[in-house]
């Protein structure tokens, strides 16, 4: 059973004069074992509709169903929903307060009542799901480089064995082998059966990585749809903070003259179809 | 084309107070009016030293610097250079000054003693300029990142400057902010502005005309930006940009002459297929 958000709006500070409308009418659908990119500029609405995935927010109208169960005011469920759906926020890093790796990792599953073998189970699961070496479980996690530090927080959240995984500007802060090695992670925790959701402006890489991608400008959906149809749309209808990668503007470029080839190439794939043209 | 130096280093060290070894260790660089230099090296390399001697907010320990034909260690002139000198820093909360974005602009023209209709001329054309015209009245603080870093470029464009020193101006802006901010660049350099770029990012390396790399206090490499991307690149440690990734590998797979800049549009057109 899938997410399932249905023409979700919401307003900040509703029936103010400062009252802003974040959302409009959205709707989209998160399956498990499937990588799903939110895109669109600052301010378009990504982390308030990242919240509404784990009820942190609750839709003003509209409906947010995970797994068959309505997130609603009051209701008993939304502890299940919030378990159910890990959501990492921008920086987690930000908010260690433990004093080792391991009691970074253990603190959510304690606070949901694991504990003994049981506990220590799910910190090794979550610390081997992100490639974390055991031997820094003792190690402060302050005192670790910025992709550890991301590891570690991912490992947190993942401990808490969540069906979805919502991850706000996931890649914000690292190189180009940080950025390269978080997203072979989320590959592999996707491939585990999971539902990824990734909140980012880097078009790039949910281009290249995600199966679906979701566009959002000023709270609305404008399209949604395969990277290739993104990529498509985006080429012919601008949207606002989003800048069209390199390497897709240089496909176009090569369609343009006839060669045959899709817009969201690799080089190494861009580098094969050159060959063939070449002859 | 280049004319005379605005901006001339000759063996320039700056030592901070209390510091073991000298930020900068002998540093030439000569910089011509309506030249746009991209200033690029690794952190603590000394770029921003150099960005603060050229406006005399610093003065050399040793050597001399002088801009626009002035020995900066002569006070006579400091007034004429920071006038003419627009020196711009990384963070912008670090140089608003004003509660509503108009004011913020204006506070420069106002301490150069400008009629009041001077003022308001230079605070809509540089509120244009970085396409903040709607923004006003707005209040300063209400600003997102990247039209705070615009307005601290509208307060320095305010001053009607020669030269505009921009020390990692760029850092909070979006892609696409980034993008609009360097082609502002660009059309105030073609209109005769002089720019100094620090910058980590390859891409803004690219838009300038020339490329300097500082290292260990000193002009390691100076040069044009085709010659910059066609071999020098490599021999730096810097990230590599998507851009110069495909130019690397079609040059190597002979796809493309070498000797281009790499943007899309040039790779495109010497395609050899």
């Amino acid at each position: 059973m899938p997410i399932e958000i249905q023409n979700v709006s919401y307003t900040y500070n509703s029936g103010t004069s400062a009252a802003y409308e974040a959302l409009s009418d959205i709707s989209f659908t998160v399956e498990r074992g499937e990588w799903i990119a939110i895109v669109g500029h600052t301010g378009s609405g990504k982390s308030t509709l990242a919240q509404h995935m784990n009820a942190l927010l609750l839709p003003q109208s509209g409906s947010v169903t995970v797994d068959g169960i309505k997130s609603r005011e009051k209701s008993k469920e939304l502890r299940t929903v919030r378990r159910k759906v890990g959501l990492v926020f921008q920086y987690p890093e930000q908010q260690f307060f433990a004093e080792t790796v391991r009691e970074e990792i253990a603190f959510a599953p304690s606070n949901w009542g694991v504990s003994g073998d049981d506990l220590e189970r799910s910190v090794l699961d979550a610390a081997g799901a992100v490639g974390l070496d055991t031997a820094l479980l003792e190690n402060n996690p302050f005192a670790l480089s910025g992709g550890q530090r991301r590891r570690v927080a991912l490992a947190s959240i993942i401990a808490m064995r969540p069906d979805y995984l919502v991850l706000d500007e996931p890649t914000a802060g690292l190189d180009a082998t940080g950025i390269r090695e978080l997203s072979s992670l989320l590959g592999r925790i996707r491939d585990s059966g999971l539902g990824v959701v990734q909140i980012t402006h880097d078009l790039q890489s949910a281009l290249t990585e995600s199966s679906r991608i979701l566009v959002l400008e000023n709270g609305r959906c404008v399209t949604s749809g395969t990277p290739e149809e993104i990529a498509s749309y985006l080429l012919d209808n601008p949207v606002r903070g989003l800048l069209i990668p390199p390497l897709v503007r240089f496909c176009a470029g090569l369609r343009a003259r006839g060669v045959r080839i899709n817009l969201t190439s690799g080089l190494p794939e861009v580098l094969a179809r050159l060959e063939e043209a070449r002859g | 084309m280049p004319q005379k130096p605005i901006f001339s280093l000759r063996g320039v060290y700056y030592s901070y107070p209390g510091a073991s070894s000298p930020a900068l260790r002998g540093a030439d660089l000569e910089v011509a009016q309506e030249e746009w230099v991209a200033l690029v090296g690794a952190n603590g390399s000394g770029k921003s030293t150099l960005a603060k001697l050229c406006n005399a907010l610093l003065l050399p320990t040793r050597g001399v610097c002088a801009v626009l034909g002035h020995d900066t260690t002569d006070h006579a002139f400091a007034e004429e250079i920071r006038a003419n000198v627009a020196l711009v820093f990384q963070n912008p909360e670090d140089q608003i000054v004003a509660s509503i974005v108009g004011e913020d602009v204006a506070f420069g023209p106002e301490n150069l003693g400008l009629s009041s209709d001077e003022i308001r001329a230079r605070v809509d054309k540089s509120l244009a300029l970085v396409g903040l015209s709607d923004k006003r009245r707005a209040a300063s603080h209400s600003l997102s990142g990247g039209q705070k870093q615009r307005l601290a470029l509208a307060g320095a464009l305010a001053l009607n400057p020669k030269a505009l020193i921009l020390d990692e101006s760029t850092s909070m802006l979006d892609p696409e902010g980034r993008d609009s901010f360097l082609r502002c660049l660009g059309e105030l350099n073609k209109r005769g502005l002089t720019i100094i770029q620090i910058t980590h990012r390859m891409e803004e390396a690219i838009a300038a005309s020339r490329i300097v790399v500082i290292d260990k206090g000193k002009v390691a490499w100076d040069g044009l930006p085709v010659d910059f991307f066609s071999g020098e690149y490599a021999r730096w440690n810097f990230e590599i940009p998507p851009e110069v990734a495909l130019y690397r590998e079609l040059a190597s797979h002979g796809f493309i002459a070498g000797g281009i800049l790499p943007t899309v549009e040039k790779m495109l057109e010497s395609l050899c297929l």
